[in-house]
């Protein structure tokens, strides 16, 4: 584990001359039986920042089952701000497993060398960058929260939370190539797709044999349970914390988030104290939301939950002390006491929708 | 059937706090524990050996002070347990950590078969889940993460089915032995140790290994030198530019707030009503 108790570094330190070709900015397409997962579109948003930053090519990497639907997902890439693909349609490559798309993607980086190279830091992605990373014996930094190219240096500087979420520290791969980082879906926004750009395919033939990977899958059990919160998707959110203190308080943000239609949140504390389920946690530990409307009750506002919501596009605060942090990076603020506080809302809500029901 | 459980002792984060005027970690009485995750990834290892017999070695990379977590884990029944600890091995990041505890496991296989490799997911400090593949790149052995459940152990084929969490499901994989798993938290439940369990986990002899005995030759390949990544500034979160519009009224009525606040936040967001009434049919 990263220790962050290493000083800076002082003298400029190069990159070590085996990697001088390293050129380019890739972002791997995490794509399962066909669908693609949105952070790879959001890595695709954020690496065509970083590739006109350092003046080179934006690719994806595509990889699959030899079928048109795996072709075609190069299509949305460039669509999405891709310059190129590189394509690598193997039957080995049909559903994830670690060994063939870790042998395959490592192959790919050293043939076509980028510099940086991006993946969702999702069951999927975190399996195949730790392995991949391995190999290439590379820096690779967890769950980035901010990625920019340092000027100068030309290095990728990755910002991500340490310390349990309580602090943020800055990350570069000096010396080695490419510079890996995953982020966590939802902490980048999603680029608008443009259906006119297009790109260039490149392919590459993979010479890895089914009989060489020893883990085989013998079947897939998807999720029976598909009410389960949403939270990553949702448009509203109303999420309470401590401020509640009693299990049966927190029916009122129950209330709220009905009349509106919305999910509900919880902080750390009270998931860690049963009132909710653990897939409503917002925070560093739970789920990276970025509603259109995030409604904090009744939390702090600790860094741990911060980072989990900050991208949220109009933030509501309700906290009874006005030193409260949640204050310094909301939108709106009423200081007061959420568990009186809420209930008034829900029927402010409730009135003002049923107004725009009747004018429409 | 051997299996190796990879722990990290790790602050309780949960008691960090940050002191408001310097902005720096205060570290101060914060109790040290065990990763929460790689409790499971020890139980797990000790069902194994409950039902097929066999020995669970404990093994960390930390300093000296870790000896209490491997002790606990002695405690809860674990037979043998490795402190890796050296200077050197000061300012690790994960691809340095996973090479020092990948060379201290190949030690002991030299004495002994090493069916299985266990670690938590991730662990609650570094979050960063790459230690155990890591681990498992070095040694070549098969890599299993966020596995939720072992359905079968066939010793004579030396196969293992287990199930494992994939986004939007669940894989079913089959693979050989040896191989390394990343325990799911809520998989299983800690037992607790029983009387001679932790009177022999007072008692027991720790193995204490340093670089050198933990079979690392190059110094430059472990610690601050063999990590590629480098911590530059470590800082507080800057609040917005703006601190939030603090909605007042006159009577500070709840009622009135809310109104205030949605006269003023639909002023400024006017697509945000539209979206909400939209929503909320």
């Amino acid at each position: 584990m990263s220790e962050p108790v290493k000083k800076p570094a002082r003298k400029k330190v190069e990159v070590d001359p085996r990697y001088a070709n390293y050129k380019h900015v890739w972002v791997f397409i995490e794509a399962e039986r066909g669908v693609v997962h949105p952070v790879s579109w959001e890595l695709l948003g954020e690496g065509r920042k970083l590739a006109d930053a350092l003046g080179v090519e934006l690719s994806g990497v595509v990889m699959g089952s030899p079928t048109a639907r795996t072709r075609e997902i190069c299509n949305e890439a460039f669509h999405y701000g891709a310059d190129l693909c590189y394509l690598a349609q193997d039957d080995v490559l049909r559903d994830y497993r670690n060994e063939p798309y870790a042998r395959a993607l490592t192959e790919l980086v050293n043939t076509y060398q980028p510099e940086i190279m991006l993946l969702g830091a999702t069951t999927l992605g975190r399996d195949l960058a730790g392995s991949v990373a391995t190999t290439l014996a590379t820096g690779l930094v967890a769950d980035c929260t901010e990625l920019v190219i340092e000027t100068e240096s030309r290095n990728l500087a990755s910002t991500r939370p340490t310390f349990g979420g309580s602090l943020l520290c800055t990350i570069m791969t000096q010396r080695h190539r490419p510079q890996m980082a995953t982020v966590r879906p939802r902490v980048m926004a999603l680029p608008d797709p443009d259906k006119t750009r297009t790109g260039r395919i490149v392919e590459h033939k993979l010479t890895i044999i089914e009989d060489s990977i020893i883990t085989k899958v013998l079947e897939f059990i998807p999720d029976a349970d598909q009410n389960k919160p949403q939270l990553a998707f949702a448009d509203i959110i109303v999420s309470g914390g401590r401020g509640f203190k009693k299990q049966e308080n927190f029916q009122l943000v129950w209330d709220l988030a009905n009349v509106l239609g919305a999910e509900v949140g919880a902080s750390r504390p009270i998931v860690q104290a049963g009132w909710v389920e653990l897939d409503r946690q917002v925070g560093q530990s739970g789920k990276t939301v970025r509603p259109k409307l995030y409604i904090a009750a009744g939390i702090s506002g600790a860094i741990q939950h911060r980072v989990g919501m900050d991208g949220s596009d109009v933030i509501i605060a309700i906290n009874n002390d006005p030193n409260a942090p949640i204050f310094e990076f909301a939108h709106y603020g009423i200081v007061g006491n959420a568990m009186q506080i809420l209930p008034a809302m829900t029927d402010a809500f409730r009135a003002q929708i049923a107004q725009a029901r009747r004018a429409g | 059937m051997h299996s190796v459980v990879c722990i990290k002792q790790v602050p309780d984060s949960a008691q960090i706090r940050v002191h408001p005027v310097t902005n720096t970690i205060m570290r101060q009485g914060v109790p040290a524990i065990i990763n929460p995750y790689d409790l499971f990834a020890l139980e797990e290892a000790l069902r194994l050996k409950d039902k097929f017999g066999g020995t669970v070695t404990v093994i960390t990379m930390g300093p000296p002070m870790a000896e209490v977590s491997l002790r606990k884990c002695l405690s809860f029944g674990a037979d043998e347990a490795i402190l890796v600890s050296d200077r050197a091995f000061a300012g690790a990041d994960t691809l340095a950590t996973s090479c020092a505890l990948a060379s201290a496991i190949g030690k002991i296989r030299k004495n002994m078969q090493v069916d299985l490799i266990f670690t938590g997911k991730q662990t609650i400090d570094g979050d960063t889940a790459q230690v155990g593949p890591g681990i498992a790149k070095r040694l070549d052995y098969q890599l299993l993460t966020y596995v939720s459940a072992i359905r079968s152990i066939d010793h004579e084929k030396r196969e293992i089915v287990v199930e494992r969490r994939a986004e939007g499901g669940v894989q079913v994989l089959k693979t050989t032995l040896p191989c390394l798993i990343t325990m799911l938290e809520g998989t299983n439940e800690m037992r607790y140790g029983d009387m001679d369990d932790m009177f022999r986990a007072a008692r027991h002899p720790l193995k204490q290994w340093d670089r050198i005995a933990a079979g690392i030759e190059d110094p430059n390949v472990v610690g601050l030198k063999g990590s590629p990544t480098v911590v530059g500034k470590v800082f507080a979160p800057k609040p917005r530019t703006e601190r939030a519009q603090i909605v007042e009224t006159v009577d500070n009525d709840p009622k009135n707030l809310v109104a205030t606040l949605l006269a003023k936040v639909f002023t400024q967001h006017p697509k945000l009503e539209q979206e909400i009434a939209r929503l909320s049919k």
